[in-house]
């Protein structure tokens, strides 16, 4: 397998409603801010690896098809990848499948959604044939395993407030931002709505309008970059059913074996030592203790005392989500790439105000439908 | 761009005609007699319900009806208090995973006739049929607490 980096990286600013721009516009931005940051144009690139969650996210069937203009795609090879919330993630990894095999030496990956366009909640609460209209969308779908969560770990009722304040304040050291909440408080989110009790308003992740790009390069093509480039240590990618009997929601095996992969190919042994920083799918609070302990960096029940002592935080011994994360900004297509994007900045050291000092080792994660997809990458300063 | 065009409307109607397979269609006249079956896979001796004809784990065909009783234990759920278009149901209300006694597989459904707040996992509950049967889930108008003590230790492994 030949090495891959990711040479170029741009995200536009996302918002609730970017009125301003259209879809195309929007992928468009992205993909500009990428080929701006690797100094690179079009014409340099040889395929386009697109991504976007459910269609019913805007009301446009198959957006990809008109896209190709705005992309620089005429000519040139250009698919769409489609694993529900971990999709910005699979997307990254299909187009460093492209390089690693040798076949393109500079791919062009974008990942978005426009989610003023239609409604989240009404597309993922959809009537499913034979069962009665139970669904309520995804919080309605996560509360019950959240629950769970918190009955069997035995965390303090507070875990979820902590990692909603630490996220928006995170999210004010990055101007790409969507939340931008300077005043919040732990007092604030205790006393917002509860939605899908046990989880609250300012525990979920908002509903944004974004796109993020990243280019991906082969070993020349990271030579001749300009800036440092983040280099692919592992990249892997798991599925299971929707149901099946002793089913562990809170804990799924799936996410357990796409992590050991990971791990394997990047020669951790330990990654609570051994990675520097992780942005981790966390689209409502509760899920970042959850999936440190399904991601390894925890024993089972025990990953909310990493969020509780501070190991967490921007200032911990392993921040997650510096960026400000999903809680912060939700475009549901581009969420797993920002993930795997923030990761690469991170060891490029080009994060801006939200840079962990000495990071050299990080980790993009996602996940995706009723937690069915998991799509994960470590990327580093150095090649393995 | 005060006068700019911004929107059309193209409203999008979708008809369904979904044929239901073997192991769902036996499932859903179960239902429509007030019965519920689950199928039992040969390997590893699961009970799944709703059936899908295969086990979801073993990949393997599964032939052998169980029918199940209409009781089981809250093995968890959420209230809804959240209004969005398309909902069906009065605010707040209750949705829980139920694993029926003898199944390995758990159902979603309604918990009614309890005040949300008492709702609690590890509850014993029991269906309530519809006196118009579907033969679908809907065949169920909900669940509701049996009175029986709380069943925690049955749902271990069950989330």
């Amino acid at each position: 397998m030949n090495r891959c980096a990711v040479i170029g990286i741009g995200q536009t600013k996302h918002a609730q409603k970017r009125a301003d721009v259209s879809i195309a516009g929007l992928v468009r931005e992205a993909a500009l801010a990428a080929l701006a940051d690797a100094e690179l144009t079009f014409s340099d690139i040889d395929a386009v690896v697109i991504g976007k969650a459910p269609d019913t996210f805007e009301g446009v069937m198959m957006p990809e098809l008109y896209l190709a203009t705005a992309l620089g795609a005429v000519g040139k090879p250009m698919m769409r990848v489609h694993t529900a919330g971990s999709v910005g993630g699979s997307t990254a990894l299909v187009a460093a499948h492209l390089v690693q095999a040798g076949v393109h030496q500079r791919v062009l990956t974008v990942a978005f959604e426009k989610q003023s366009e239609s409604e989240a909640m009404w597309a993922l609460s959809p009537k499913f044939p034979f069962q009665p209209p139970l669904l309520a969308g995804a919080g309605g779908y996560f509360a019950p395993i959240i629950r769970a969560y918190m009955m069997r770990s035995d965390a303090p009722s507070d875990v979820g407030l902590q990692v909603a304040v630490k996220d928006r304040l995170s999210a004010l050291k990055n101007p790409y931002a969507h939340l931008q909440m300077s005043d919040i408080t732990l007092e604030m989110v205790r006393n917002s709505p509860m939605l899908w009790d046990p989880i609250r308003y300012l525990e979920t992740c908002p509903s944004s309008d974004g796109a993020c790009a990243m280019i991906l390069g082969d070993d020349q093509a990271a030579k001749r970059a300009l800036r440092p480039p983040a280099w692919i240590r592992g990249g892997a990618m798991r599925s299971e059913p929707t149901m099946f009997s002793g089913r562990n929601l809170v804990d799924p095996q799936a996410g357990r074996d796409c992590a050991a992969d990971l791990y394997r190919q990047a020669g951790i042994t330990n990654p609570r030592r051994e990675i520097d920083v992780a942005e981790i799918y966390v689209p409502f609070s509760w899920f970042e203790p959850m999936w440190l302990e399904n991601l390894g960096f925890a024993e089972r029940n025990q990953g909310w005392r990493l969020t509780m002592d501070g190991t967490t935080a921007l200032n911990g011994d392993l921040p997650i989500n510096p960026s400000g994360g999903v809680m912060a900004t939700n475009p549901i297509g581009a969420s797993g790439m920002l993930r795997f994007a923030e990761a690469a900045l991170q060891v490029r050291g080009l994060a801006g105000d939200h840079q962990i000092d000495g990071a050299r080792i990080a980790m993009g994660h996602a996940f995706g439908g009723g937690s069915q997809f998991f799509a994960m990458w470590i990327v580093g300063s150095e090649p393995n | 761009m005060s006068d700019a065009v911004k929107l059309f409307k193209a409203p999008i109607r979708l008809e369904y005609t979904i044929p239901a397979g073997r192991a769902t269609s036996r499932f859903c006249r179960g239902l429509a007699s007030g019965r519920l079956y689950g199928q039992r896979c040969p390997e590893c001796k699961k009970v799944n319900v709703p059936p899908r004809g295969a086990c979801p784990t073993c990949g393997v065909p599964t032939e052998e009806e169980v029918l199940l009783p209409d009781s089981g234990t809250i093995t968890t759920f959420c209230i809804i208090n959240i209004a969005f278009a398309a909902q069906a149901l009065e605010l707040p209300y209750a949705c829980a995973s139920i694993l029926l006694d003898g199944a390995d597989s758990t159902l979603f459904h309604l918990i009614q006739e309890v005040p949300v707040a008492e709702i609690r996992m590890g509850m014993r509950v029991r269906a309530v049929w519809a006196e118009n049967k579907l033969a679908s889930l809907e065949a169920i108008r909900h669940f509701k607490p049996t009175g029986e003590p709380d069943a925690l230790a049955s749902i271990e492994g069950h989330f």
